[in-house]
């Protein structure tokens, strides 16, 4: 393929498929669309000729083998295309081919020019540059010698190619895995293929879409959910939204100012995604609907997606703790909008709430809570539904507000659905249970892009809001609730105790210290007396030596005269 | 299998349209099998039709032709069509009733 010229494409009008394969399916080729009963094939065909009749001035021309016109008009009408409307301003022809195996006779060798000669009677009348055949693989089953039909096909598609007529062609999947279509169409129509899929997981379906082979153009391969709104079909890539969002440095207060406090004083930061979960009953949708009044209070407007409660219920249930949001719904400021995720699939909720959101555009959009969506979905498609919920937030400056039931006894940090690193901010409440009272304690798991407290503090639910405590910390642990209170009354005794023993203490020491040098006093006494008693001793002693001396020198005297 | 009795002629006429695409081999052997299967069995009380297709294309839609040669017994009623170049005697007679189904 000449790069220069690089294939051309016609643009199918279905949201999301022109961005998958670059602008459209292969002009003037035939694309195969194939996938099991109910996936929209019929659908995507009949858009496709919508599309190319209104908006690209390219009548189209449908031949269907399943569906007559009157059933393929009344089936189409929901969607708000009028087929009658079209056929009689000649952009649109349809033509049912009716094919029953019971009233038919085959003798000997036939080929397919027949349905030639319809189909070219039809696209030369209106000038057609689209054509959808749906379902052709129909003529197997009613056709004798699948040789001659097969063979047939083939040369089909080639003069289609010739005509210049961009063709789908729907095909039904078969049992065999290894093919794309029960009778391997693929092989004739090797272009384009897309293949659409309808499964059901735990009761809720979902669709997939994935663009298989795109002959001289690149595509995204990967599988992408699609849904059939009230608008038709609608595909979702995910990598239409690159991580580009503009982020801002502007802050919003939460509504609780304790929890701003935390939060480096300032709050969130506009456009960020902050999830708040706990277990049961531990004031996530009270945080919510703090938020939510805080941010009406600004003259922002919220849009709350409540997926537990009636909106009625959470009016109520506020009105209750001091919060008054009948206010602002009335103001039109905060607009409700609850549903049952099992009333819908992931990807239709998804869109429900994107359409919503574009329509109301709010500031802050409050989802509540996220993982009832996990029993619609599972984890993987809950996660990349909220990828693109996240992503778009982001994208439009919008702060999310996410809350989650973490389930007791699991992980506390851990959300059942891993959402954590699509979150910025993420608080954790939790219950504290102690001396036969649950109270709640609330911390900051994380907080990206801002210094945040981390501190455990008391979460309480008062009737004019949330307040949040500083818990006891101490030696005995965290102690919240009245298990504080008496925590700190004990602590208050212990140290009236504790001065009264210092007195006590030091009384004694005075006392100790009276004894002491009363005793001092004594023993000097003692020893003086001792001393005078013992200098008397010595005295004497000394005089009687003396005398002795004395006594004996005269001895002496006298014995030396006796002596000389 | 015991052939069945005819019809008896003048009683119920048959009314034949064969539509064929341009005047091909196939065409043509269709043409002449048909003329051939009639003229030994329905004892001259029958219209057969040959219609091309190339000069009346606006006729496929509302016959639902989509194979040929493709012949429809328009009258006695049921409706029934046969297609492929009618090499197969049988087959056409069981188109036209006048053999029982298998």
């Amino acid at each position: 393929m000449n790069p220069l010229h690089p294939l051309a494409k016609s643009s199918t009008g279905i949201q999301g498929l022109d961005e998958l394969t670059g602008g459209g399916v292969p002009q003037g080729r035939p694309t195969l669309v194939c996938g099991g009963a109910g996936c929209g094939k019929t659908l995507l065909g009949m858009q496709f000729l919508v599309h190319g009749a209104l908006h690209a001035g390219e009548p189209g021309v449908f031949m269907a083998f399943e569906e007559t016109a009157a059933d393929l008009a009344q089936n189409v009408a929901s969607l708000g295309i009028d087929l009658d409307d079209l056929s009689a301003r000649g952009l649109l022809a349809v033509d049912f081919v009716r094919l029953d195996h019971s009233e038919m006779e085959h003798s000997g060798d036939y080929d397919l020019e027949g349905l030639f000669i319809r189909l070219s009677y039809l696209i030369d009348r209106s000038g057609a540059k689209r054509v959808v055949l749906d379902t052709i693989e129909t003529l197997f089953g009613a056709l004798p010698n699948p040789g001659i039909v097969r063979s047939e096909l083939r040369r089909l598609f080639r003069w289609l190619k010739d005509k210049g007529v961009t063709t789908v062609i729907t095909g039904e999947r078969g049992s065999d895995p290894g093919m794309l279509t029960r009778h391997g169409l693929e092989e004739y129509v090797s272009d384009c293929v897309i293949v659409l899929d309808h499964r059901v997981t735990g009761m809720v379906s979902s669709r997939r879409l994935r663009v298989v082979k795109y002959r001289g153009s690149t595509h995204c391969t990967n599988e992408y959910p699609f849904l059939i709104g009230e608008s038709g079909i609608s595909v979702l890539p995910v990598t239409s939204l690159g991580l580009q969002h503009r982020v801002s440095d502007a802050r919003i207060p939460s509504g609780v100012p304790g929890l701003d406090t935390m939060l480096d004083g300032r709050g969130f930061y506009r456009g960020s995604s902050v999830l708040v979960s706990g277990t049961a009953g531990t004031g996530k949708s009270s945080l919510a609907a703090h938020v939510a009044a805080a941010a009406c209070a600004r003259g922002e407007r919220v849009l709350y997606f409540p997926f537990e409660e009636s909106s009625g219920q959470i009016i109520r249930n506020m009105a209750s703790i001091g919060i008054d949001l009948a206010r602002w719904v009335e103001l039109g400021l905060l607009q409700f909008r609850a549903a049952r995720p099992t009333q819908a699939g992931l990807e239709m909720h998804l869109a429900t709430m994107l359409k919503q959101i574009a329509a109301f555009d709010p500031q802050v959009v409050v989802v509540d809570p996220l993982n009832s969506f996990v029993t619609v979905g599972n984890e993987d498609d809950v996660k990349l539904m909220l990828l693109r919920l996240v992503d778009t937030l982001k994208d439009r400056q919008t702060t999310g507000f996410f809350t989650s039931l973490t389930a007791g006894g699991d992980g506390l940090e851990r959300t059942d659905i891993a959402v954590s690193s699509l979150i910025d901010t993420w608080l954790l409440v939790r219950d504290i249970e102690n001396g036969g009272e649950r109270n709640r304690g609330l911390y900051i798991l994380k907080s990206r892009g801002m210094p945040h407290s981390n501190q455990i503090r008391e979460f309480a639910i008062t009737s004019h809001g949330i307040a949040l405590r500083d818990a006891y910390s101490g030696p005995g642990g965290v102690l919240t609730g009245s298990a504080r209170l008496a925590q700190e009354a004990q602590e208050l005794a212990t140290q009236v105790l504790r001065e009264q023993e210092i007195r006590r203490q030091q009384d004694e020491l005075g006392r100790r210290r009276g004894t002491m040098e009363a005793q001092i006093c004594a023993m000097r006494e003692e020893f003086a007396a001792m001393e005078k008693e013992t200098r008397t001793l010595i005295a004497q002693s000394r005089t009687s030596e003396a005398l002795l001396l004395q006594d004996r020198r005269a001895m002496a005297q006298s014995r030396m005269s006796e002596a000389r | 299998m015991s052939k069945p009795a005819l019809p008896v002629a003048g009683e119920s006429e048959f009314v034949l349209r064969l539509y064929v695409a341009g005047q091909t081999p196939r065409s043509l052997r269709a043409v002449a099998n048909m003329q051939r299967i009639c003229a030994e069995t329905l004892d001259g009380s029958y219209r057969l039709e040959v219609i091309d297709l190339y000069q009346q294309p606006q006729l496929a839609e509302g016959e639902q032709i989509v194979a040929v040669p493709a012949l429809i017994k328009r009258l006695p009623m049921p409706l029934r069509m046969v297609i492929g170049d009618m090499s197969d005697v049988d087959r056409v007679l069981v188109g036209l009733d006048l053999l029982p189904r298998t």
